[in-house]
């Protein structure tokens, strides 16, 4: 199965009761998967005319509690970026998923991680987040899936999956298992329809003097909820480390081999992969920062996720940083070249 | 003995080159080694350059993606010349002999085996089966797994529409390992 099948499998595992979308590369193997397997459940596949159709159906089917999600690629996700502030306004739980080629514009279909911004700052207007996760394997593809549906549910909030071109095309064996709800809360916000029940409003719009700041406040502290329950990262190798590695995604992977190899070569050099990218694993890169001395990140783009990893680190060590834009792929070599030069120049200082 | 395999299959599109590393792939994954996949995608499905890596290992496989392969299957002239030398020292380069008539600009302590896929192919049912015959000329060439065994990832591999060419895409696979056994 290719990571977008996987996917799509998992958000029938997942129990996804519509799916909204407009076909785009390299990410149609998810609409082509659930246009025939959804029917077959008895749920609701709809291709719409267009992203911005999609992401409103998405609004639509929420409200009434349903699980419902859209996929789309980079340019797509941009046109969707109004819909996913409204549902972060009416606090709406929906999954949606970005499998990211190169841009700016229409950009080329190749693998690329430059919509990091995009989808950890909110995207579109107003004062949100989204959880984003970046899975790093067709197996993580299908994790991510399962896990999205749950943490929507739990905070009322939109879930982004930012995965990229390479994730979706790829394949590799992968195990499929429905996983273990998390105990959820019930959806009393939803309108259901029930006549003499009690009257839910979803909206976005607080007209009234202070009350759009309360809904602000409310929203901000379960924004801090999240970052207080939510982080996710693997580390990998970070025994005597003198050259830490952050990357998230397909560069992980990457980043992965090239740690093995500077192992091998004697290189003490780790890797520590966000899995959220938000929250962001501020705390799990700032305690490295602590211990090691050089941090390089490392992205198919020109410098995003470095950001954070800057202020994760706070001035304590060096970050240094490693990019390829536009749909270029880093190699393992790339990479270990990095690796190798940092080592190098650390042990002239 | 560990098994660390990175091929690179690359023809243009319309030979079967992404079905061929699909069909390696589920071959693999099949008899309980890792895996990765990883094809050209987009706008190459006729007449375009196709390509597909897959690394089998015997150990979980971190990068997916290749860059110095240690195995080629090249299927036309014009992936020769991309391809070729990025090719490892000690690796192997297999090419469609029916449609490449020379080689050149192959890396020093490079194994080079031409096959002439076609006719190869011809012999077994259609012209549409040489990406079969190279499948197995390369399962031949690295014995990791058999033409038996990726024919019998056939019927998960290839649409139900096409299951009657299993017996023919069958043969090709087992002279396609012939060939480079008789001529090696």
């Amino acid at each position: 199965m290719c990571g977008n099948e996987a996917l799509a499998e998992a958000a029938i595992l997942a129990g996804c009761d519509a799916y909204f979308g407009y076909p785009i590369t390299p990410q149609n193997e998810i609409s082509a998967y659930l246009a025939h397997r959804m029917p077959a459940e008895g749920r609701v596949f709809i291709q719409s005319e267009s992203e911005l159709a999609a992401i409103n159906m998405v609004f639509g089917a929420a409200a009434t509690g349903k699980r419902a999600m859209t996929s789309s690629s980079s340019p797509g996700i941009s046109l969707m970026q109004e819909g996913m502030s409204y549902l972060a306004g009416a606090e709406l739980p929906a999954v949606v998923v970005n499998v990211m080629r190169g841009g700016p514009g229409l950009g080329n279909i190749s693998p690329a991680q430059g919509d990091y911004f995009q989808a950890t700052r909110g995207g579109g207007h107003g004062d949100y987040k989204t959880i984003v996760l970046g899975p790093a394997s067709v197996q993580e593809m299908a994790d991510c899936m399962l896990l999205a549906f749950d943490l929507a549910d739990q905070y009322r909030i939109t879930v982004e999956i930012l995965a990229d071109g390479l994730l979706g095309q790829m394949m590799e064996p992968l195990t499929l298992a429905p996983r273990p709800h998390r105990p959820l809360p019930a959806k009393d916000w939803a309108l259901t329809g029930h006549a003499g029940g009690k009257q839910n409003i979803i909206r976005s719009l607080w007209l009234g003097e202070g009350a759009l700041e309360e809904h602000n406040k409310k929203l901000q502290a379960k924004y801090r909820r999240i970052e207080e329950n939510e982080v996710r990262c693997e580390e990998y190798r970070l025994d005597g480390a003198e050259v830490v590695v952050v990357a998230y995604g397909i560069v992980a992977r990457i980043a992965r081999a090239a740690v093995d190899q500077g192992r091998q070569e004697g290189i003490p050099v780790g890797l520590i992969r966000p899995i959220t990218l938000w929250p962001f694993p501020s705390r799990q890169i700032g305690r490295a920062a602590d211990t090691f001395p050089v941090v390089l990140t490392a992205e198919m783009s020109s410098g995003q996720m470095l950001e954070d990893v800057k202020l994760a680190v706070a001035g304590k060590a060096p970050v240094l940083f490693y990019g390829r834009m536009g749909g270029g792929i880093p190699s393992a070599d790339e990479l270990l070249g990095q690796i190798r030069e940092l080592t190098l120049s650390k042990k002239q200082v | 003995m560990m098994l660390y395999e990175e091929l690179v299959i690359a023809g243009f599109g319309g030979q079967g080159i992404v079905l061929a590393g699909k069909l390696l792939a589920q071959t693999a994954m099949r008899a309980g080694l890792e895996v990765t996949y990883m094809p050209s995608y987009g706008a190459e499905v006729r007449g375009g350059t196709a390509n597909c890596m897959v690394i089998v290992s015997d150990k979980p496989i971190a990068c997916p993606v290749v860059c110095t392969p240690n195995a080629l299957v090249i299927c036309n002239k014009a992936s020769l010349s991309k391809f070729a030398p990025r090719l490892k020292p000690g690796g192997v380069l297999i090419f469609n002999r029916s449609l490449i008539q020379s080689v050149s600009s192959v890396p020093d302590g490079v194994e080079v085996l031409g096959v002439p896929a076609e006719e190869i192919a011809i012999e077994s049912g259609s012209p549409k089966c040489a990406n079969m015959v190279m499948l197995g000329a390369y399962l031949g060439k690295r014995a990791h797994l058999s033409p038996e065994q990726a024919a019998a990832s056939l019927p998960e591999i290839l649409a139900e529409r096409h299951h009657k060419t299993i017996p023919m895409n069958a043969a090709a696979l087992r002279r396609g390992a012939d060939f480079v056994l008789c001529h090696a």
